[in-house]
């Protein structure tokens, strides 16, 4: 079971909380809007992952279990 | 633009045309003579039983896929739908794609194909509503659709009653979130996926959102069958599709294709050139520009045109004179872009104005050695950043141009503008200030 993240850009205002919580992952572009490096999250992370989820003013931020891959 | 269309058949192979077998006239065709064109359609079989399932295994076989752009396999949409309860059926007509005219000919002058298509389309998945939608600033055609929706009712055509719903003007309000969002009582902007319209759609119910083409092609598949449609077109590609031609080409206007025809093929079925060409814009504003040596001998289908940079898009092909600027097109059509996006995401918010600009300093002012690395460095932070693909529609755009026209753009990057900026836009820009242009 790995984590990912996603944004949802309707809801995202550029607040930029995140990219100062998770800036391994997350970084801003020039309007102040987050661009993720990578969608996962290494497990080393999640935890700051989940704060920086929980501290998004617009609840723009999701951290998502990815879906098991079962053959 | 004249609206006209074609009985050209391919060579060797009589198999077109379908859809358009009943215009040509420029008449709207009423349902006696529709059923007498295409023949009576039988819902619920010859013999009376009911299978509604079969449609969707024949759709599935034909190969259609979706005609309004995406391309999505027409089948296994429908099967995502059926059998999950009472669904509801969405048919798209309002051709957000402004240099497109194919979905208009077909509700103007055949309404009763797509018709046909609603309620089959209904039938196969269950739903208990359907609506067909249209811009809702087209008042004669909408007065036109419900005329013929009501001479069905007089027939007992519909046994699921199609509404027609005017929807806000605007690129983005046609795009499938946004109709469902509309339909929902909002106020037609893209949302957020998941959920999508087949698993929560208009009033949370499973939802099937078809163009109206494709549609069509479903009223022909269920009277003749998925061997029949692939009759025309290629294996990989089966059936026909419409396409609108426009700019410098003799008799612009909408033809009927067997998928796989080449695009230099279908610039010929509209009388050819009417001045030397350098490029051909393919897909629409949403598709790609390509030199025309490379679309000439390219094949209409989404894979053939994906291979070489390109989109099938909504089959549109505008052929751009030697004598006009590839650049300044591209530069009003992406500030076009830029004004229709629906102001909900950042990256399209801010990123699309900054594109427009720099793709029209780079057109009109000439970019003093600094503008082909700054439109450059902009369509990453734009591209897959939006709630819908409005924002990756302008960028393939203006990356194809800086592809196509990289020689211009030196030019003008280092000298200025070329002659060809004085030339008179060839690309349709709708008006604004249309009476929905604000959102309500």
């Amino acid at each position: 079971m790995s984590h990912q993240l996603r944004v949802n850009p309707i809801a995202c205002n550029g607040h930029g909380v995140c990219a100062e919580l998770l800036p391994e992952i997350i970084e801003l572009d020039p309007w102040g809007y987050p661009i993720l490096r990578s969608a996962k999250v290494p497990p080393a992370l999640v935890m700051h992952a989940r704060r920086a989820v929980a501290t998004c003013p617009t609840l723009a931020l999701l951290l998502e279990r990815a879906q098991d891959r079962r053959p | 633009m004249t609206v006209t269309a074609s009985r050209a058949a391919q060579a060797g192979r009589v198999v077109l045309p379908r859809l358009l077998a009943g215009a040509g006239q420029q008449l709207v065709v009423g349902l006696a003579e529709h059923e007498r064109e295409y023949g009576t359609l039988w819902l619920r079989g010859r013999s009376g039983q009911r299978r509604p399932e079969r449609l969707i295994d024949m759709v599935e076989a034909a190969g259609l896929t979706g005609r309004g752009g995406a391309g999505f396999p027409t089948g296994r949409k429908m099967r995502s739908v059926a059998g999950r309860g009472e669904a509801v059926v969405v048919a798209n007509g309002a051709e957000g794609e402004p240099a497109s005219a194919k979905d208009r000919l077909l509700l103007t002058y055949l309404p009763h194909l797509v018709l046909d298509g609603i309620t089959l389309a209904a039938d196969a998945v269950g739903a208990t509503e359907a609506y067909l939608c249209v811009h809702r600033q087209e008042h004669d055609l909408i007065d036109g659709l419900a005329a013929a929706v009501a001479e069905r009712g007089r027939a007992g055509l519909d046994p699921v009653p199609i509404q027609i719903t005017g929807i806000p003007g605007r690129y983005v309000s046609s795009e499938q979130s946004s109709i469902v969002q509309y339909l929902n009582g909002g106020p037609g902007k893209p949302t957020f996926s998941p959920p999508r319209p087949h698993d929560s759609g208009v009033q949370g119910r499973p939802t099937l959102v078809n163009n109206v083409e494709t549609l069509a092609h479903v009223a022909l598949i269920a009277r003749h069958g998925d061997h029949w449609f692939r009759g025309a077109g290629l294996p990989s590609a089966p059936g026909s599709m419409l396409v609108t031609v426009d700019g410098a080409v003799q008799w612009p206007g909408v033809y009927e294709i067997e998928l796989g025809t080449a695009a230099g093929e279908v610039v010929m079925l509209a009388g050819g050139p009417a001045e030397d060409l350098q490029a051909l814009l393919i897909g629409g504003y949403f598709g790609a520009w390509l030199p025309v040596e490379v679309a000439w001998p390219v094949r209409m289908t989404q894979a053939s045109l994906r291979a070489v940079g390109g989109a099938l898009g909504a089959g549109v092909v505008i052929a751009l004179p030697g004598s006009s600027c590839g650049l300044a097109e591209t530069a009003r059509v992406v500030r076009y872009l830029a004004e229709q996006g629906a102001g909900q995401c950042g990256p399209c918010l801010m990123g699309l104005p900054a594109l427009a600009g720099a793709v029209a300093d780079l057109a009109f002012q000439g970019g003093r050695g600094r503008a082909i690395e700054a439109i450059a460095a902009l369509l990453p932070l734009i591209e897959g950043r939006g709630a819908c693909r409005h924002p990756d529609g302008a960028t393939q755009l203006a990356r194809s141009a800086m592809r196509t026209f990289i020689a211009d753009a030196r030019w003008h990057d280092q000298c200025g503008p070329c002659d060809g900026v004085s030339r008179a836009p060839l690309l349709p820009i709708p008006e604004d200030g249309e009476e929905d242009w604000n959102w309500t």
